[in-house]
């Protein structure tokens, strides 16, 4: 692969200008915000923050390869509510399936809540009363991660979340759970937020999928005890031209193992951000994507922003990020590492990686490293390339069709990010979905 | 089989004249051998029949049992039935090998208007064909020449034109990087394969290789054209007095 090596080694700024009030009153006059509650406390917090902070603007550090306009706008632009024919992924899998319409759970038409090994209630439900286990979780990992860089979408949506879902596990449950995306109206602007908390030795599969609001605004803050282990894997309608924003805050406690993975397919102005604190030693972090977006499709603009911070020893983290893009298509990485003082055999690495199939096409890159203790190990790679001239002529030589190896070698260069997903079946799912995709297969 | 008449070719990039005038002719069944002095134009000879991009064809013409080759894309000469047996096989991570060669065996088999075969038929031929080959299960299974020592490589290539059973298989430099014992199964695997409608062009540095793949036809390719042609011994010529006299001979 002819690759340049892309690297800027900057801290981003964070800026503390405050922005004028009435885009933000304009936003929060379109979202409903739920008064009283457990999370009552948190929400108004999180609004008064807003309130200080402010949303983003486009000459913003943070937001210099994404424009934060089309998220701050006063309401989406609608969409068809069915997002295009597509079976879901995850079809054939036994699972426990939450439906949320527009961001707000749908109990009619989602299995039975009850789950051997976790204890499942929603948001909405929950805030009925005073007091619930969330309390001590809601908002409060979306603002440890507000330092050192602020993130006002997830503040907003800790503010104005009016679903979600509150999952504990306690066990290692038989199966998935599977929360599963509807699209109700037009122009909705779906904000939802989950709390995660997995006991200690428990175990949890998450899985996203579904068509989501117009426009979105995605919270998880996950709470992982020791030896606690929680695989997270995303996977929304391919082609549908939705916006949206995701924050993933996650807490990794000792010997505990994160593993998220997103696989995006076309259509999406998005920033997906990974907040992620390892605070106790021996504790494991990975986060991928494998990004797919064609401009013919419609306008691509694919941001992930990841953060790792080992705050304790012997962590291992792992940033995999692969993206193949065409006619137009932006992707943007930014990731960082930051091990703290005294994170000593700390085992980090970051790769970041696009494929761009023609010459419209860009990858914005940013990845960092920020080490205070002397005895880690950290890599970060990032490149830019298009295919492979030479492994393009070997399997045309023998006779594959020149269409037929573009797309082994686009799988060939996602493979590192699928390898990611720990569980073989849905691997092999996600890979033949995306040759599917690649190779425009009528899917049924 | 293969006709090669007056082959001119220049690298696209740098203006470079590599093959000035080349014509060979390999007739079915025939085993022919090309030795050459390093920068003769060997490689190019065997990429330019294959359609690799990046070389310009000023002269001359290049046809498989009379089809031109030269205005056919890669996949369609593979079609026709042309086989590189490459110098070095390019790995391809996330693709599985198997994969791989069955995508290929039924594109062919398309192109040419034949029944693809089931994931069944294929398994059953291709596992007893690497077996022949010594290719354990395993590296079927794996990615495309990943992790595959240079050995595993050439096997796999051989592999690839049992399956595959073109027409014309041209083998470049196949013997480089392998030892004793494996040079022993690749070409026990080509010798398998030889038959009265298969012709092969076997590109060698060394004389060894033809000991075990034995030529009909030695040619001496230098400065981009066949110098001289014979029998087998003049492979042993060249091993013997290297090819100070052949190119003072040919001038």
């Amino acid at each position: 692969m002819s690759e340049s090596a892309v690297q800027e080694l900057q801290t981003p700024q964070v800026s503390g200008t405050a922005r004028p009030a009435g885009a933000l009153d304009a936003r929060l006059a379109q979202l409903d915000l739920p008064q009283g509650g457990f999370s009552a406390r948190a929400r108004a917090d999180a609004l008064s923050r807003l309130r200080a902070a402010g949303l983003p603007g486009p000459r913003d550090e943070y937001w210099r390869y994404t424009d934060p306009r089309p998220f701050t706008a006063a309401s989406p632009q609608a969409l068809p509510v069915d997002g295009g024919p597509e079976s879901p992924l995850f079809a054939a899998r036994d699972k426990l399936t939450l439906v949320f319409v527009d961001g707000l759970f749908d109990a009619a038409a989602s299995d039975d809540l009850s789950l051997e090994g976790v204890e499942i209630t929603t948001l909405a439900q929950a805030d009925q009363a005073g007091s619930h286990w969330a309390a001590d979780l809601y908002g409060a990992l979306e603002l440890a991660g507000q330092s050192p860089v602020s993130r006002p979408f997830a503040t907003l949506n800790t503010a104005a979340a009016r679903d979600g879902l509150l999952i504990r596990v306690t066990g290692k449950p038989a199966k998935p759970v599977h929360v599963l995306h509807r699209r109700g109206s037009e122009g909705a602007d779906a904000v939802w937020h989950h709390v995660i908390r997995v006991e200690s030795g428990a175990e949890l599969t998450l899985l996203e999928s579904g068509v989501v609001g117009a426009r979105s605004n995605g919270v998880i803050e996950a709470d992982l005890a020791q030896g606690a282990k929680l695989h997270h894997i995303t996977a929304k309608r391919a082609n549908d031209p939705k916006v949206g924003l995701s924050h993933l805050f996650a807490r990794v406690g000792a010997e505990a193992v994160l593993k998220s993975f997103a696989l995006v397919v076309n259509g999406t102005t998005m920033r997906h951000e990974a907040i992620v604190d390892m605070v106790g030693d021996d504790a494991v972090a990975h986060v991928a994507a494998a990004v797919l977006g064609d401009g013919n499709v419609g306008p691509f603009h694919h941001d992930d922003t990841v953060f790792i911070t080992h705050g304790a020893l012997r962590g291992e983290s792992r940033q995999v990020f692969k993206k193949v893009l065409k006619n137009g298509a932006v992707g943007v990485f930014q990731g960082k590492i930051l091990v703290k003082n005294g994170a000593q055999k700390t085992d980090g690495y970051q790769i970041s990686q696009a494929l761009l199939l023609d010459e419209a096409s860009q990858f914005l890159a940013k990845p960092e490293l920020e080490i205070y203790a002397d005895d880690v190990k950290c890599s970060h790679g990032s490149t830019t390339g298009a295919i492979d001239e030479d492994a393009l002529f070997y399997l045309r030589s023998r006779g594959v069709p020149h269409e037929r190896a573009i797309v082994f070698l686009v799988l060939s260069f996602l493979a590192d990010a699928l390898e990611e997903v720990e569980d073989e079946t849905l691997r092999d799912e996600i890979n033949e979905r995306l040759d599917a995709w690649l190779t425009d297969r009528p899917r049924g | 089989m293969l006709k090669i008449n007056n082959l001119h070719v220049k690298l696209e990039e740098e203006d470079k004249q590599i093959l000035k005038g080349l014509t060979l002719e390999v007739p079915a069944g025939e085993v022919h051998a090309i030795m050459g002095p390093n920068g003769s134009g060997k490689s190019t000879l065997s990429y330019v029949l294959s359609g690799r991009d990046g070389y310009e064809v000023t002269e001359g013409s290049a046809t498989l049992e009379g089809a031109s080759l030269l205005d056919m894309e890669p996949e369609e000469r593979a079609a026709a039935g042309l086989f590189l047996a490459f110098q070095y096989p390019v790995e391809i991570p996330g693709v599985g090998n198997m994969t791989f060669l069955r995508t290929a065996v039924n594109a062919q088999r398309k192109a040419r208007g034949e029944a693809e075969l089931t994931a069944g038929e294929f398994l059953k031929v291709v596992r007893a064909k690497a077996a022949d080959l010594q290719i354990s299960p395993d590296m079927l299974k794996r990615p495309v020449n990943v992790g595959f020592s240079g050995g595993e490589k050439k096997r796999n290539e051989i592999l690839q034109m049992a399956m595959l059973e073109p027409r014309m298989c041209i083998m470049d430099e196949t013997d480089s990087g392998l030892d004793v014992d494996a040079m022993r199964l690749v070409s026990d695997g080509v010798n398998a394969l030889r038959s009265p409608d298969r012709s092969f062009l076997v590109i060698t540095h060394y004389q060894r290789l033809l000991s075990h793949i034995q030529p009909d036809v030695v040619h001496i390719m230098a400065n981009g054209r066949i110098i001289k042609s014979g029998g087998p011994d003049l492979a042993l010529e060249v091993e013997e007095n290297g090819y100070g006299d052949l190119l003072a001979e040919a001038g």
